[in-house]
This record gives C-alpha cells, structure tokens and sequence, in this order.
C-alpha cells in the first residue's frame, strides 16, 4: 500500500514541476493533466472514489481542455521562442515558495493530530452523499447552481468578440 | 440446465481459478476477465467492420467488399495485415512523443469503459457504487487524445479537425450525461447493475418494465443515441474526420498501427455507448417476455447490442452530414432544452407511480408524452422556421 | 494504512510547486495552471482529513472538495476568458508587459 502511494505522489509531483517548468506550454497542459490524473488515483486510495471520478470528469475531460484551448487561441504553442521563461526575481518566488513550505511542514510535524490512530475506512456511497447534499447542504448546492451560471453568462460574454470596437 | 448456460462463463473462470494457487488467484482473476473482454470486442470490431461495408454498399446500391473469401468474409483479416505493414511514417516537424502517445490516450480510457457494463446475469468486470461517473469520466478522457493527435501533427488541416471535433464532442457531452439523469433520478442509483435490476419485472405478465417502454424513456432513448452518434464521431456527425472536407481530419499524419488504432479506438467507444445504451433504455440482458427467460442473459445482451449498431450503421448509410454551425446549434438550442424537458417528464412519471384507478397507466402515459411532445413540437418549430420546403424529386439509377 | 501526515507533506510539496510557479512564470496561463495546482493541493488536504479525521459521518471533507472542485472549474473559465480577452486587446500573454492602467 505504501509503495503504491510512493509510486503515484511521485509521479504527481514530477508531473506537477514539468506542468511548471517546461517552455513548450501545450507540453506544460499535458503534463498538468498527468498530475491531476495522479491526484484522482490518490483520492480513490482514500475510499473517495466519488470525487476521484469527479475530478476526472470535470478537472482533466473540462479543466485541461479549456487550458488547451485557451493556449492554441493565444498562440501560445509557437515554437521557437527565445524569450526568457521566468520573471527576473524569481529567487524571491523561490524563496518564498520555501518559507511557506518550511512552515507548512513544521506545523504538519509538531501537530498533535499525526500521532493519533488511523480509524478504519468509512463507507461513502453516492446515496450519502446525495442524501447530504439534498439535506444538510442543499444551500450551498442551490448557491453554487447560481455560481456556475453567472461564470458561463460572465465567459462568454468577456470572451464573446465585441463588434463596435472594431 | 439453462441456467448453467446462463453463468457458463462464470462457472468456467472458477473453474480455472480452483486449478491456480491461493497466491495468484486475483491476479489471474483479473487477466481472465480482461482477456475475455477484449477477445470479445476484437472480434466484435472485425465484424463490425465488415459488416458496416457491406451494409452501405447495399444502401448505395452496390455490393461491399466480396473478393477476399466467402462473400468477403476475410476482408479483416485482409485489412489487419495491410494495417500492420504499412510505413509508420511520422512527419519530421511532429513533436514526436505526443505523436506516440494519442493512440495510446484514445485506446485506454475506452477499454476502462468496459470494465462497468453489466454483460449478462452477475457478469459486471468491475462492479462500482459510481460506475455511471466513472463511464462518463473516461468517455471525457478520450477528447484529449483528439487534441494531442490533431495538434501533434504540425498540420493545420489535423489541427483544425481536431478543434472541430472536441467542440464537438464537448457540444453533445451535455445531452448524452442529461438523457442518463432521468434513468437515474427514478432508479435512483449510479450503479449499473442496479439499473438493470430496476427493469427486471414483467407488467401484466408479459410486458417488460424496460425504460424505453415509458415516455421519457423513449424519449430519452432517442436523444441519448443521438447524442452517442455525434460523440463517436460517426455520420450526420462525421465533419471532424470527413474525407471529402479535411482529408482525414485529425488523424491525417498517422499511418499503419497507429491508424489502426485510432480506428479501433472510434469503433470501441461506439461499442461501449450502445452497451450504455442497452443497459439503461432497452433492459440491460433482461428477456423481452417472460416465456423467452431460457435464453442466456449474455445473448440477450449482445443481440440489443448488435441491434443499436445496425441502427447506427443504417443512420450512417441515410442521412447526409450536418455543417459544424449545424451541429452546434442542434446540441446547444435544441437537444439541451429536449433533455431537461424530459427530465421534468420522468419526475412527474415517478411521482405518479401511486395512482391507481382504472387505466391509470395509460393516463400517466400520455400526460408525460404530452409533457414531452409539446415542447418538442413548439421548439422544433421556433428553430427550424423560416425555411421552404422544396418538392423532392427522386432520380433512381437504373 | 499510510500515515496521515504522508499525505499532508505531499499536499504542502504540491502547493509550494503551484505557489513558485505561479509567482514565476511569465505567461498567464502558466499562472491559471499554478492556481490550479494550488486548488488540487488543498483538495488532498480535505480528503486526507476527512478520511482520518474523528467524524467522517458527517461528509463535510468530500463536500467541501465536490463544491470546491466545481467552483474551481467556474474560476478556470472565466480566467480563460479573461486571458483570451486581455489577449485580443494587448496581442500578449506576458504578464509583464500588461503594465500600463490606460490601455
């Protein structure tokens, strides 16, 4: 069990600093749909096999595509292109980056939460969760219904071509 | 003895698995299954081909394939070779690692799709509490193999097709997920198996409870094939890859194996949508009458199977291919509003499963087809107004 | 059963790739990409609590990941369209030479 979690974090996380750092952006889309592959494959370790699934479905077959999308519609894919790739002060994102990670990982270790027992796995079926959702969270479910609504009116109108500036 | 016949193969890979060593008992499991599988959709692929030639030469008023064998029945096996030895040739601007993995990106997530269909009495590869979600997470997948072929290329007509085909493909993923909500909302479950079940009974003692049989079963029947057409990519819907337009759309760079490939990948996915199909609409491998239960439920299964592909193939044979604006406009205005129209229709079914006064059955029937049909009626004439209908005349070679 | 804080380590490593190169980069879909990575990382963060945590009855880690997911799905696409439409208007993606307020 714990090697299979080595091998697939591992993976993430390469794929995580190549969606990062490579100079070819529709490469950079690629290796962004591996991490998030990667990620889902972590969730359904975690018996959440219903949000595994949903991420597939909405980050890589929606998420990714739109990424790609958006490359190919700004000619970002050209090939040849000699400019720097990073910004000039990137030792202090670097620097940063490492306090914020330093930080993080103190706090993991000295919390108390890490030396208690593991319970055992719960049973998460889709009717729970349906059940919670219908019930518990209905709210936000109604809110974020009106959410994803005003994000699609909002994008296409922002990215719709606007003939009177022409 | 039938019902032998019925978990034969199930009784066949206990069988095998008694003969293996505790130790590997799961793994062998696994591979079993997995090679039972593909030899069956393989083979159904070699057939399907064929078949699909001969059945449009026929509709075209010529005969398909007849040289190679019998009736040109080894024309797979004539094409798989000829597959197999051609050039792989591979362009020298393509980015060559995408170039390799497309194929590969296509072929794998369609075969994950099916480890969940239901083939016959207790014979599910994989049995999921979220199997639906996990069907339409892979189907969504393979889109991005349509890109990396199209874009890898180097070539504007691939790159082209490709984005015409994942706007596509994006466009008629909304109906196709919309259509399976209904089934869903009054099964009440994701997971297949159970959905078959739900259709188990006979009314009256000899009308099925299948899905299609309802209202909005029908309906929704009708709007998920159309909408499995235009995600396969195949004919009205075929303008990403039609020859007459971009030579080969996405997959013009690709030659020998992986050509093959693609080719599999396409015909898989139209595969694992019918079985989607038979599971939710037409009963899953449940009998249409009781007194015909002998058969094997894996029979039943294939057969519904081998029906929507015929149906596919005839659809293919008939109907001219639709512009990208067509198509677009057709998913967005037309089969969205249909599929949540016909979700309307399915709850107001379900809550009038009490009813109980004489012919109550045929009254829910036609209030949910009015629910239905009223809509379509009055959208359809919205959308398609303005346009003459001109006198058809009909030249017949002779 | 891997220990909790294998996971929260791994989740902390994520966000700091995100994090360093969303600060870096100089194409704004790179940012989006790195905002992305951010997002996934708490994600792991909720499941990884929810899993080993002392009520995972009450569902509220898989909750707030389904809602979280779906907000970030809104929030990539109306980015897009942001980049797209910002694209049009400036003929780049670089971020650093959107520098000027008055078009």
């Amino acid at each position: 069990m714990e090697l299979v979690f080595v091998i697939i974090a591992a993976l993430t996380l390469v794929s995580a600093i190549a969606a990062m750092s490579l100079r070819n952006l529709v490469h950079c889309a690629l290796w962004l749909v591996l991490a998030l592959g990667g990620l889902a494959c972590l969730y359904i370790q975690l018996s959440a096999e219903f949000v595994g699934f949903a991420q597939i479905l909405v980050y890589i077959g929606a998420v990714a595509i739109l990424i790609v999308f958006a490359i190919l519609l700004t000619r970002g894919a050209g090939v040849g292109d000699k400019s720097p790739t990073v910004s000039g002060s990137w030792i202090t994102s670097v620097c940063v980056g490492l306090l914020v990670l330093g930080s993080l990982v103190f706090s993991i270790v000295h919390s108390s939460a890490i030396t208690r027992p593991l319970p055992q796995s719960p049973d998460l079926t889709v009717k729970k969760i349906g059940d919670a959702l219908m019930t518990r969270y209905v709210l936000p479910l109604e809110v974020i219904a009106l959410l994803l609504t005003a994000a699609l009116i909002g994008a296409v109108i922002i990215a719709m071509r606007d003939e009177e500036s022409k | 003895m039938f019902e032998t016949l019925d978990q034969i193969f199930i009784l066949l890979k206990q069988g095998v698995l008694g003969l293996l060593p505790q130790g590997i008992r799961p793994l062998a499991s696994c591979l079993l299954t997995v090679s039972a599988v593909f030899s069956v959709f393989g083979l159904l692929f070699a057939v399907t081909t064929l078949v699909e030639r001969k059945a449009l030469g026929r509709i075209q008023n010529r005969l398909g394939p007849n040289r190679v064998g019998p009736f040109g029945l080894l024309q797979p096996v004539a094409d798989g070779i000829k597959m197999l030895t051609k050039e792989n040739i591979v362009p020298r601007a393509a980015d060559r690692l995408v170039h390799f993995l497309a194929p590969v990106v296509l072929i794998v997530p369609v075969a994950l799709a099916f480890s969940v269909l239901p083939y016959g009495r207790n014979m599910v590869p994989v049995e999921l509490d979220a199997g639906l979600l996990f069907f339409f997470a892979v189907g969504a997948s393979t889109e991005l193999a349509v890109f990396m072929a199209g874009w890898s290329s180097r070539n504007k007509y691939a790159l082209l097709g490709a984005m015409r085909g994942i706007a596509q493909m994006i466009s008629y993923e909304i109906p196709l997920v919309l259509s399976t909500l209904a089934v869903v909302m009054v099964a009440g479950t994701l997971s297949l198996p159970q959905i078959v079940s739900a259709q188990g009974g006979y009314l009256f003692g000899w009308i099925p409870q299948w899905h299609v049989l309802t209202p909005w079963g029908l309906a929704g029947f009708v709007l998920f094939l159309i909408a499995a057409t235009a995600e396969s990519n195949r004919a009205p819907f075929d303008l990403p890859e039609a020859e007459s337009e971009l030579v080969a759309g996405y997959f013009t760079e690709y030659s020998g194996f992986k050509f093959a490939l693609f080719f599999l990948g396409e015909y898989w996915g139209l595969f694992a949508v019918s079985g989607l199909a038979v599971t939710f609409f037409l009963g899953g491998w449940h009998a249409p009458l009781p007194m015909l239960q002998w058969v094997p439920s894996w029979l039943w299964f294939f057969g519904k199977l081998l029906f929507l592909l015929s149906l596919f193939i005839w659809v293919r044979g008939t109907v001219p291919r639709l512009r990208t604006d067509q198509l677009m406009n057709y998913a967005w205005k037309f089969l969205l509003p249909l599929t949540l129209v016909n979700l309307v229709a399915a709850a107001a079914w379900h809550y009038s499963r009490s009813w109980d006064f004489p012919a109550a059955l045929l009254w829910r029937w036609l209030a949910c087809a009015a629910i239905i049909a009223i809509p379509y009626v009055l959208l359809g004439a919205a959308l398609g107004g303005g346009r003459q209908k001109t006198q058809r005349i009909y030249r017949y070679a002779d | 059963m891997i220990p909790l804080h294998y996971y929260l380590v791994f989740s902390a490593l994520l966000f700091t790739v995100g994090l360093v190169g969303a600060l870096t980069r100089r194409n704004a879909i790179l940012v989006l990409i790195g905002i992305e990575l951010m997002l996934n990382a708490a994600n792991l963060n909720f499941i990884a609590f929810w899993r080993y945590g002392p009520n995972p009855e009450a569902l509220t880690g898989v909750m707030f990941v389904i809602f979280s997911i779906a907000i970030a799905a809104a929030e990539a696409a109306v980015g897009l369209a942001l980049i797209i439409a910002s694209y049009r208007h400036y003929k780049t993606v670089n971020v650093d030479k959107i520098d000027r307020l008055n078009g």
